[in-house]
């Protein structure tokens, strides 16, 4: 057991690697194999990811777990890993959401073989950033982890399939190009890739200490290189408005499985970027002005807001199912943006934001990520239900489905209303939160902020309402849709059941963010 | 009356507080999980929880409502909620004086209103799941009621919002019925986004959102009356605005009472819940648990003011429009929304008592009145149900009718019946009197309440309590605020009586004005078994508050006179100044009650309409006005839903596709364009790299040539392009 305890992070992190070879060494004929098999492997890191839930010492907070081995000593670069309160909650995500989007992903027919080895390679990429303490380290997993995503959506999408996996792969790959650039002129200035080191006061970049001389640029041009490089990078993955377009089209063109992890996950590592890099390498940078009167906190608020507001509007605008809860999820995530600008201007010196203004924000932030990577996936989940059976997206041909399927009408009401954040249900803790610590910093955002909740009330009460209530649509009058199966309902239960369970006692999961947001602001 | 040495409630009071809205709750999942597709089991395990429920609430109640000092000191039991920082955010159960009336008031209401469903509802596809959410609505009211902080009230407020338009839009076919479900639920959330802001600036003010803590607490009081906020408000009065928008949502009160009278779409027991027990009471519920805020804010300042504008401005709009009606729920409705009214212009004057008893009063009269109302339809539907099976030749068929019908979960109610015949309209009705006597009996109990007829009934009491505090203070004293709440209640009061009047009559009186009038019946014991009931309480529940000076009555109720008011008293801090007895507004309140009994009577009942005959009312000068609801649904559609619907329509082609996606492919193109020179700076310099690169290059451009989109091809390119820039960088930089 003694490698269990000291290597468990690489041990869950590089599992489903192992998973990945199981799968490519069976036979592509047993597809039931495959399926199950993979399905029963994945609970091999989610049982592990639980163990280290309840195992990280709260008391004692920070790094936990940290491992760390020579890896590339000729530029500094280390294999270190490590996992903090912050990155914890999210790698028990990716462990829970992989399995049950296998579990859906069961009704595709398409090479399933390939299917699964990607999904076990993408797991141990998302795995990998989130337990990365080295930038070089933690950038490659970044980087691998856009090819599985790419296949998803290339090979096994919808019809306009190749234009949306070139549009995410680009988008993607051209934000973390500059990414790449500033995570080489931190590692040249302050020798050293480790995320620990970097974080702290002799470690951090664009200082005194460690300053930036190249090309004859001096340290503030690099630092405002280094910073805008990583803020473009992250805010085009939360999807912060404007960069968001590339969301509407990736998430509605993958599979099901697929759009789970990508809106579960996938974003939430854009998120993960700002605590983990922008907040503790650029402290400073949040309370700087950015334009004439806005600090770039603000600025980071102002987009946070158009998110929630313009996401809302542009998910109620959709007749599409898919498109309406792609849509939904710039909405939400513009909750996380707002955190983070409440968070990181208490960061800045001399800032007038109450410490603990900043810890409900950065609270609220991260369970925002956990709750809406619950919500959309089973939010997704269900639009893939009702798709394999309809065979369109389109509201308005459904109509009336809940007299054909009464147990599907039921759980599609329950996740929807977890989307539009119903308290009892774990969406409405981690809104209140953010609400409630952003109020003293931005009163004005949150006010305006309002009005995009409301708004979230009405796309979710549309989408309620085309699917399921008036008159039974035409065509199905002739072609019954047969009610939810009870390996779908298997994916999806799991994941209403968390959301209850956090939504009635969420200190569960926030007694270990809290621990990791305090590390972060001390 | 109360006990005087200090008795300590027994300690298994605060378990039974955590116990009181769980067995609803649980009979919601129960039924939900695994009982749905057992119609009566389910129906069971709901009256029966619900019973329980009354039960646990009741020794709770009766173990404290001797305890003078129950509000200095409530019985509380908490936990840590929410980890945020060092400290912690408590959430727990609480039981005080207010919180005990309507631990008496709302598990009674809600069982009987749950006996009553299991006839109502009998025959509906659907009846489990009616009950299921039914539970969870019950089971909701009584967690806000225990609640003894904000934080689990507005998570009960919402669970609540959730279950009425679930409720509302229960005939999930039916259009009309999910478009109410829908208004309901966007009007009351934009309060609720109003009441979620309050919670965030009184939390963030005083860090705690325990009642007992802020609002029994004059440090944190002043404190807030201190703190300045924006536009010259004090951060209490700001706090108790913004709260105070989520009672204007959930208790339909101008601006935002549109949804209140379509929710009548749903069944009507869910009408009496949401009319009496529940929503629409936690609305004022919770505005009298902040009104240690309003006090705070100071006496004359703009909370209160704007607190009793509206009150009084929706009290007698709600009563104008009530006046004009035609479907016999619709009248009721606007009546709440009135009587609404009268509950927060009372508290908005200060009267903070005379509100509370108004809304106990009115919880059991309301929902006696919408009972008695869906045994109407239920008889009215019954009888056209026998006319036209007698007109098919099928005489005598006494098939069980089934909710099907007028409710419309047949899919072929619309289509076999040509149904023109509205059952809730009560020009459709007229003498039902002799049909449905114990309908009758009750619903004129009902009537009279609303009405306020002196003496007997338990609206008279409360009704005159707020009109002596308007009196008092307004008259009395000269406060021109409280005046003009006074003139607008008293005439909001005779109107009243006037519709009351004509809403009996029309209905009950005179002869039948169609067939199946005619040949209505009088419904099940399930159903009038609470209709019975509750108008014993529409009698005498008046009697917990009897004014210890009136004449006769006061002498009557000896030491128990007041006892609303002593038993409250302890609520408040600061206790607000009571008005002597006076004649003048008692007489008042008479004259207005008798004087629109007579006015209606004299309209309606000397000579009662006939069928075809048009009625009275359409002569008003403002009828159509009025019976159109002063047009605000109508404005609201114009100036909110439909520039909202154009934005949200047009966002995507135009913003996202039109503006955001054209400028990142413009920079794309030129990114391409610098590839190009790029690539000849490329060629001489570092040879090597570019032909790498060129030949990645062009195996890209081939392989994306066949696509439709040329795009594509120069996404590929520039990000080449950017690689290249990225690679010339490193060779410098790692030479």
């Amino acid at each position: 057991m003694s490698l269990l305890n000291t290597n468990i992070l690489s041990i869950i992190t590089f599992l489903p690697l192992l998973g990945m070879l199981l799968v490519l060494l069976t036979p592509p004929r047993a597809v039931r194999t495959i399926q199950w098999g993979s399905i029963a492997f994945s609970l091999i890191p989610l049982a592990l990811s639980v163990v280290l839930f309840f195992s990280y010492d709260q008391s004692k907070g920070g790094f936990q777990f940290v491992e760390s081995a020579t890896w590339f000593p000729q530029i500094n670069a280390t294999y270190k890993l490590g996992i903090d309160g912050i990155s914890l909650p999210l790698v028990v995500l990716t462990t829970f959401l992989t399995p049950l989007a296998m579990i859906i992903s069961t009704s595709i027919e398409k090479n399933p073989k390939a299917y699964y080895a990607l999904f076990f390679l993408l797991e141990t990429t998302v795995l990998g950033v989130f337990v990365s303490l080295d930038l070089i380290l933690f950038f490659i997993f970044y980087e691998i982890g856009l090819v599985p995503m790419f296949f998803l959506i290339n090979q096994w999408g919808g019809a306009n399939r190749r234009y949306a996996s070139f549009k995410f792969i680009l988008y993607t790959m051209f934000a973390s190009l500059g990414m790449l650039l500033a995570i080489q002129v931190i590692g040249l200035t302050s020798k050293s890739f480790d995320m620990v080191y970097l974080a702290s006061e002799a470690g951090r970049p664009f200082t005194e200490r460690n300053p930036a001389n190249f090309f004859g640029w001096d340290t503030s041009v690099w630092k405002a290189v280094a910073f805008v490089a990583f803020t473009i990078a992250f805010a085009l993955k939360i999807p912060i408005w404007p960069l968001h377009t590339w969301l509407p089209d990736a998430h509605t063109e993958a599979p099901t499985g697929g759009s789970m992890m990508l809106a579960g996950i996938l974003l939430k590592l854009g998120g993960y970027g700002f605590f983990r890099l922008v907040m503790p390498l650029f402290p400073d940078v949040f309370g700087q002005a950015l334009l004439p009167g806005l600090t770039f906190a603000q600025v980071l608020a102002i987009l946070a807001l158009l998110s929630i507001i313009l996401g809302a509007f542009a998910a109620w605008g959709q007749n599409d199912f898919k498109k309406l809860v792609a849509y939904s999820s710039i909405n939400h995530m513009g909750f996380v943006s707002m955190g983070i600008a409440a968070t990181g201007l208490a960061l800045a010196p001399n800032s007038t934001v109450r410490e603990i203004d900043a810890i409900i924000a950065g609270n609220g932030a991260v369970l925002q990520m956990v709750t809406h990577g619950l919500s959309s996936a089973a939010m997704f989940a269900m639009v893939g239900v009702l798709y394999d059976r309809a065979h369109t997206r389109d509201l308005n041909r459904y109509g009336g489905l809940w007299a054909m399927m009464p147990a599907y009408g039921a759980m599609l009401i329950f996740c929807a209303m977890g989307s539009l954040g119903l308290p009892g249900l774990s969406g409405f803790v981690s809104e209140f939160m953010v609400v409630r610590g952003a109020w003293p910093v931005f009163t004005l955002y949150t006010i305006l902020a309002m009005a995009g909740l409301l708004v979230t009330g009405i796309y979710i009460l549309k989408a309620i309402q085309k699917v399921l209530h008036g008159p039974l649509g035409e065509e199905w009058h002739h072609h019954p849709l047969p009610d939810i199966r009870f390996t779908e309902i298997l994916g999806v239960a799991p994941l209403m059941g968390a959301m209850l369970v956090l939504g009635v006692y969420p200190a569960l999961a926030l007694n270990l963010i809290n621990v990791g947001v305090q590390g972060l602001l001390r | 009356m109360f006990a005087e040495a200090p008795v300590t409630a027994p300690p298994y009071l605060a378990t039974l507080l955590w116990l009181a809205p769980l067995p609803p709750l649980v009979a919601f999942a129960l039924i939900a999980l695994f009982f749905n597709r057992y119609k009566q089991l389910s129906a069971t395990i709901a009256v029966v929880s619900m019973l329980a429920s009354t039960v646990i609430s009741f020794i709770v109640f009766f173990n404290v409502w001797q305890l003078k000092d129950l509000g200095k000191a409530p019985i509380r039991s908490t936990f840590p909620w929410l980890p945020t920082g060092d400290t912690v955010l408590n959430i727990g159960v609480g039981v005080d004086p207010l919180g005990a009336t309507f631990l008496f008031m709302v598990p009674l209401a809600c069982s009987l209103i749950f006996i009553y469903s299991t006839g109502y509802m009998a025959g509906d596809p659907y009846y489990s799941r009616f009950f299921a959410y039914l539970s969870l609505f019950g089971g909701s009211m009584m967690g806000l009621v225990v609640s003894d902080n904000l934080l689990t009230l507005f998570i009960f407020w919402e669970l609540m919002g959730f279950c009425s338009y679930s409720l509302i839009g229960f005939f999930f076919r039916k259009p009309s019925a999910y478009r109410a479900a829908v208004k309901a639920f966007m009007t009351t959330r934009v309060g609720d986004m109003l009441l979620l802001l309050g919670m965030a600036y009184l939390y963030t003010q005083t860090g705690t959102l325990s009642f007992h803590e802020i609002l029994h607490n004059e440090e944190v009081l002043t404190r807030l009356a201190e703190t300045q906020s924006a536009f010259g408000l004090s951060a209490a009065a700001a706090i108790a605005l913004l709260i105070f928008g989520g009672t204007v949502g959930k208790s339909a009160q101008w601006p935002l009472h549109v949804w209140l009278p379509d929710a009548m779409e749903g069944p009507t027991p869910v009408s009496a819940m949401i009319h009496a027990a529940t929503m629409v009471s936690a609305g004022v519920f919770m505005l009298l648990r902040f009104f240690p805020l309003l006090q705070a804010a100071g006496e004359h300042n703009t909370a209160f003011l704007v607190v009793a504008l509206i009150g009084a401005f929706t009290a007698f709009m709600g009563a104008t429009i009530a006046v004009a009606q035609y479907d016999i729920k619709r009248v009721l409705a606007f009546s709440t929304i009135s009587q609404l009214g009268f509950m927060v212009a009372a508290t908005g004057i200060g009267a903070y008592v005379a509100a509370a008893f108004h809304l106990l009063t009115h919880a059991f009269f309301k929902a006696l009145l919408f009972l008695a109302s869906g045994s109407v339809i239920h008889g009215v539907e019954h009888g056209h149900h026998h006319v036209s099976h007698a007109a098919h030749g099928n005489h005598g068929s006494h098939a069980a009718h089934s909710n099907e019908e007028h409710d419309g979960h047949s899919m072929h109610s619309d289509a076999s019946h040509a149904h023109d015949f509205d059952p809730q309209d009560m020009r459709n009705m007229g003498g039902l009197a002799r049909r449905m006597p114990i309908t009758f009996a009750t619903f004129l109990i009902g009537g009279a309440a609303l009405a306020g007829f002196p003496f007997i009934t338990a609206g008279f009491w409360s009704k005159d309590e707020i009109f002596a505090d308007a009196y008092y203070h307004g008259l009395v004293k000269g406060d021109g605020l409280a005046t003009l709440v006074f003139v607008l209640l008293v005439l909001s009061a005779l109107m009243t009586a006037f519709y009351t009047t004509r809403q009996i009559v029309m209905t009950f009186l005179g002869q039948p004005r169609t067939e199946a009038a005619a040949h209505a019946e009088e419904s099940a014991p399930s159903m009038t078994f609470p209709l019975i009931v509750l108008s014993v309480f529409a009698l005498f529940i008046g009697f917990i508050n009897i004014p210890k000076d009136f004449p006769v009555f006061g002498a009557l109720m000896g030491d128990g006179a007041f006892w609303l008011k002593n038993y409250l008293a302890s609520m408040l801090l600061e206790k607000p100044e009571a008005p002597p007895f006076n004649a003048v507004p008692v007489l008042f309140s008479i004259a207005v009650a008798l004087g629109g009994i007579a006015l209606g009577y004299a309209a309606y009942g000397v000579r009662p309409l006939t069928a075809g005959q048009t009625d009275p009312v359409e002569r008003l000068p403002f009828f159509k006005f009025l019976h159109n609801r002063w047009y605000w649904d109508d404005l609201y559609r114009i100036i909110f839903v439909r520039p909202m619907q154009a934005i949200a329509d047009r966002y995507t082609d135009v913003v996202d596709r039109g503006v955001i996606d054209r400028v990142l492919e413009g920079g794309y193109a030129l990114g391409a364009r610098v590839t190009k020179s790029f690539a000849e700076f490329d060629r001489v310099v570092i040879t090597g790299f570019s032909d790498t690169v060129g030949r990645i290059f062009r195996a890209a451009g081939d392989w994306v040539r066949d696509l439709q989109t040329g795009q594509v091809q120069n996404y590929l390119l520039s990000s080449l392009a950017m690689a290249l820039v990225i690679i010339v960088v490193f060779i410098f930089l790692f030479q």
